[in-house]
């Protein structure tokens, strides 16, 4: 088994004519977490996004070139979309937790994917809560509305929700942004936690997050991929001078 | 339990049944939808087939003349020689319709001038509830209270019996009051805000800029909350003719007995054997009811097309 | 200075037109209200109609509304949930979608006497089932269709993307995620636009003239078979309805007492209309709360 869990090779991603990312080639090493960062505009999300083809939603958006994830390219016209996205978590920038209990939050994917019966469903729920540290919150009103939480709680239950149809892969969408300092770093926390288990992507603009959290860090601009290595010698010692002005906040 | 984080070689071994699965919901689902989307196409098409199809015989197979139809001032089907002059008709279906929206169209534009500029609060607590209830009241009830409370009105302060084009026109302007104020509403709240300042700070008054930079700016969209509004009046059919008196000829005064296209449908549909000529004639006024909606819907988009550029 | 007088004239006149609309509107309900409500008591509501003597009351009448109204809704709801979900999630943008867009909103602007006419000629005559409950649940459907594609197609629009995406990252086909994780969230607006167009077919008379027809059998209140000829709950027999009746005894009724019965139905229906009305808002609202448990 390779070191690494999944690759891209030359992938761009077009909105219409507009060529949002330019033939990015990338490893991503299996239980490490990734980070990608750049200013806005330069194509971390949308290339994030096109990992598990959600971009594919967008009217008039169009990929090229092969994202390899367990012997698949996905981006082959015959691959089943769906059932592939079930091996990719996605974690969004606000939470979007669904409009129904928390139990039901986490137990609806499995239960979809022919999980039946009340009592692996409890399990799969009380150890996805568990991983993500809710448990202890919310075991006494797992049938209350998840919107009734606060939004790192909510955030918190995404993530759990996304654990519980086992991906080996999570795609993490600027996770924090919305969120306040404590929750931010429970999130974190998290995240460190996961990584044990998941390889982790995660697009992130606050550099000292990138710097706190991520194995490897990847500096996008304008569409392409400047510069990726290891995330201390990108905060320490970049080889590229744009890495370098951008980290230490000459621009973006 | 343990949740791992799968190896990649131990992904889970039912995936080919699964996938099967999730195809065939796919599909189910889409058959579905296109089903529906298809029923809606085919009945329109049938509602324009079988009324063409009844609506044009008296043309084809009875020989009477599209022009004697348009513009005859005589209807009587069963008469020897039979009359087939639609025009008392048109002219009242017209006539109504028209004069409700000069009626209504002014108050309608007033009101959503009020609800967004003037008044905005009390506008969207108490005067935008009111309109939407106005809209909700069913056409016989105003029919009803045109009947007990129009026609007696009219018939007390005007010569004639108080039935006749203005009282089916007053009738009809409440009735599409709701669809101008809306649409005209909808178009002043989405004019953008930096148009209106600008104009107050020439120092333009209210009504200035109200008159000179509002209105102009969003005529087309209250355009087509009129075109929408005469429609609607066109194509009502039982407020008026409980309230028109159904006579069936052009009338000489506002406070006179007329007809509409519809009320005569209404009227006379019912007492009529399918298949005669009567009746077919009777299906070429709803024909015409029919293309009309054509025209009032090609108006609108050309109107919104306006709007958009 | 003239200007200013001007400003103080036009304010005026508008907020005099708005006054007048607030007033027809109170002098309209309370004309219906104090003319009709006196009518209505519990024989009013429940009983049979006369045609020639006094006392009659518009029982069957309401009934046939209430039951024509369930048909049509049972009828609606899955078809235009179908079209709207199509509209709002499978439709690309090309020009076939241009043009079932141009049919709804042709559709919506039929007048609904020619959609009645469309139901004699198709629904009554061609298919054979008479002047019926049916017949008019279908004429209704279709005048009713277009408004429940809009409803469902803005309400889908309007949900976040991320949901959906959401559904879609759980590997879920796109179907499962509209039906369970979209149209969860687009529901109490839904529910609201239905109630509310409910109100309309409530209301709706031209349209069932000749579908549902004029008259209804002498109804056996006790039988409850539907496949009986005089059983409220046939849905092959003819019905007239709350409108249609009074529409009917405006313009023919013999009864001594027909305006009252007229004004007592009327008010019957307007009473009926602003319970939609509210019950549309009161339950959109308890629903959304539910839904996404804010206070």
């Amino acid at each position: 088994m390779s070191k690494h869990a999944f690759y891209t090779k030359d992938l761009s991603v077009y909105y219409g004519e507009k060529q949002a990312v330019k033939k990015i080639s990338m490893e991503f090493p299996a239980r490490e977490v990734v980070a990608l960062i750049g200013p806005s505009g330069c194509g971390k999300s949308t290339f994030l996004r096109s990992l598990n083809r959600m971009n594919d939603l967008i009217p008039g958006a169009r990929i090229e070139g092969e994202v390899w994830i367990e012997g698949r390219n996905i981006c082959d016209p015959g691959t089943d979309v769906v059932s592939l996205r079930q091996r990719i978590g996605m974690v969004w920038q606000r939470p979007n937790p669904f409009h129904k209990s928390i139990y039901e939050n986490v137990a609806f994917g499995p239960r979809y994917h022919g999980i039946r019966g009340k009592k692996a469903l409890d399990e799969i729920v009380e150890e996805c809560l568990r991983k993500t540290a809710l448990w202890d919150e919310v075991k006494d009103r797992l049938h209350q509305s998840a919107l009734a939480l606060s939004g790192g709680q909510q955030q918190r239950l995404c993530i759990a929700r996304s654990l519980a149809v086992r991906p080996s892969i999570l795609l993490m969408d600027e996770p924090a942004s919305a969120l306040d300092p404590v929750s931010t770093s429970k999130i974190e926390e998290l995240i460190a936690e996961l990584k044990k288990e998941y390889s982790i992507v995660i697009v992130t603009h606050n550099m000292q997050q990138a710097a706190r959290i991520s194995d490897k860090t990847a500096f996008f601009f304008l569409g392409d991929l400047i510069e990726y290595d290891d995330t201390q010698k990108m905060f320490t010692n970049p080889s590229k001078k744009s890495t370098d002005d951008y980290i230490s906040g000459r621009f973006g | 339990m343990n949740l791992p984080a799968t190896d990649i070689r131990t992904a889970p071994a039912e995936k080919a049944p699964k996938r099967q699965r999730h195809i065939a919901e796919e599909f189910r689902g889409k058959f579905y939808v296109y089903f529906c989307v298809l029923l809606m196409i085919v009945i329109i098409f049938s509602i324009v087939y079988f009324i063409a199809s009844r609506g044009l015989a008296p043309f084809i197979a009875n020989g009477v003349s599209v022009k004697e139809m348009l513009f005859g001032l005589k209807w009587n089907p069963e008469g020897d020689p039979a009359a087939f002059g639609a025009l008392p008709f048109l002219f009242g279906s017209f006539a109504t319709s028209l004069l409700a929206a000069v009626i209504a169209a002014p108050l309608g534009f007033c009101a959503s001038v009020f609800m967004t500029e003037i008044m905005p609060k009390f506008g969207k607590t108490l005067l935008q509830p009111a309109i939407e209830l106005l809209a909700g009241i069913p056409s016989v009830v105003y029919g009803f209270v045109g009947l007990s409370v129009i026609v007696p009105f009219l018939r007390d302060t005007f010569p004639g019996q108080g039935i006749g084009i203005l009282a089916g026109a007053l009738v009809l302007s409440v009735m599409i009051l709701p669809t101008i104020t809306t649409i005209a509403t909808d178009a002043l709240r989405s004019l953008p805000s930096g148009l209106k300042e600008g104009s107050y700070a020439l120092g333009a008054t209210r009504w200035q800029t109200i008159s000179r930079i509002i209105l102009p700016t969003t005529l087309p969209s209250l355009l087509t909350g009129v075109v929408l509004g005469i429609a609607r009046a066109f194509g009502e059919a039982l407020a008026v003719q409980m309230v028109i008196g159904n006579a069936p000829h052009i009338p000489h005064s506002l406070f006179e007995s007329a007809t509409t296209l519809t009320s005569i449908i209404t009227l006379e549909m019912g007492n009529t054997t399918s298949g005669s000529l009567h009746n077919n004639a009777l299906w070429s006024l709803a024909l015409i009811l029919l293309l009309m909606t054509f025209v009032f819907v090609f108006v609108v988009r050309v109107l919104e097309r306006r709007v958009k550029r | 200075m003239r200007a200013k007088t001007v400003d103080r004239i036009a304010t005026s006149v508008i907020i005099g037109v708005a006054v007048l609309i607030m007033a027809v509107l109170a002098a309209l309900l309370g004309f219906l209200l104090v003319r009709g409500v006196r009518h209505i008591d519990f024989h009013f509501l429940t009983s049979f109609p006369q045609a020639i003597k006094t006392g009659g009351g518009i029982g069957p009448q309401l009934f046939n509304s209430l039951f024509l109204l369930v048909l049509t809704m049972i009828i609606t709801i899955p078809l235009g949930l179908g079209a709207g979900i199509y509209m709002s999630e499978y439709a690309k943008q090309n020009r076939l979608t241009d043009f079932i867009r141009l049919v709804v909103e042709v559709l919506s602007s039929f007048p609904s006497i020619v959609v009645g006419l469309f139901g004699l000629l198709v629904i009554v005559n061609t298919f054979n089932l008479g002047y019926s409950l049916l017949s008019g649940a279908l004429a209704l459907t279709v005048f009713n269709l277009p408004m429940m594609v809009r409803l469902t197609e803005q309400s889908l629009r309007a949900v976040p993307r991320e949901q959906k995406e959401a559904g879609l990252a759980l590997g879920m086909s796109k179907w499962k995620t509209i039906t369970s994780v979209m149209l969860p969230v687009a529901l109490p607006s839904i529910v609201t636009g239905s109630i509310l167009a409910a109100g309309r077919v409530f209301g709706e008379a031209a349209a069932l003239l000749f579908t549902a027809g004029m008259s209804s059998p002498r109804l056996d209140f006790t039988d409850w078979n539907p496949l009986h000829p005089t059983s409220p709950l046939n849905p092959l027999r003819p019905a007239e309805t709350l409108a249609v009746h009074i529409w009917k005894i405006n313009s023919e009724g013999l009864a001594p007492d027909a305006p009252e019965i007229a004004a007592g139905a009327s008010a019957v229906l307007v009473i009926m209309v602003l319970l939609f009305n509210l019950g549309a808002r009161w339950f959109g609202r308890v629903l959304y709360r539910k839904l996404t448990a804010s206070k």
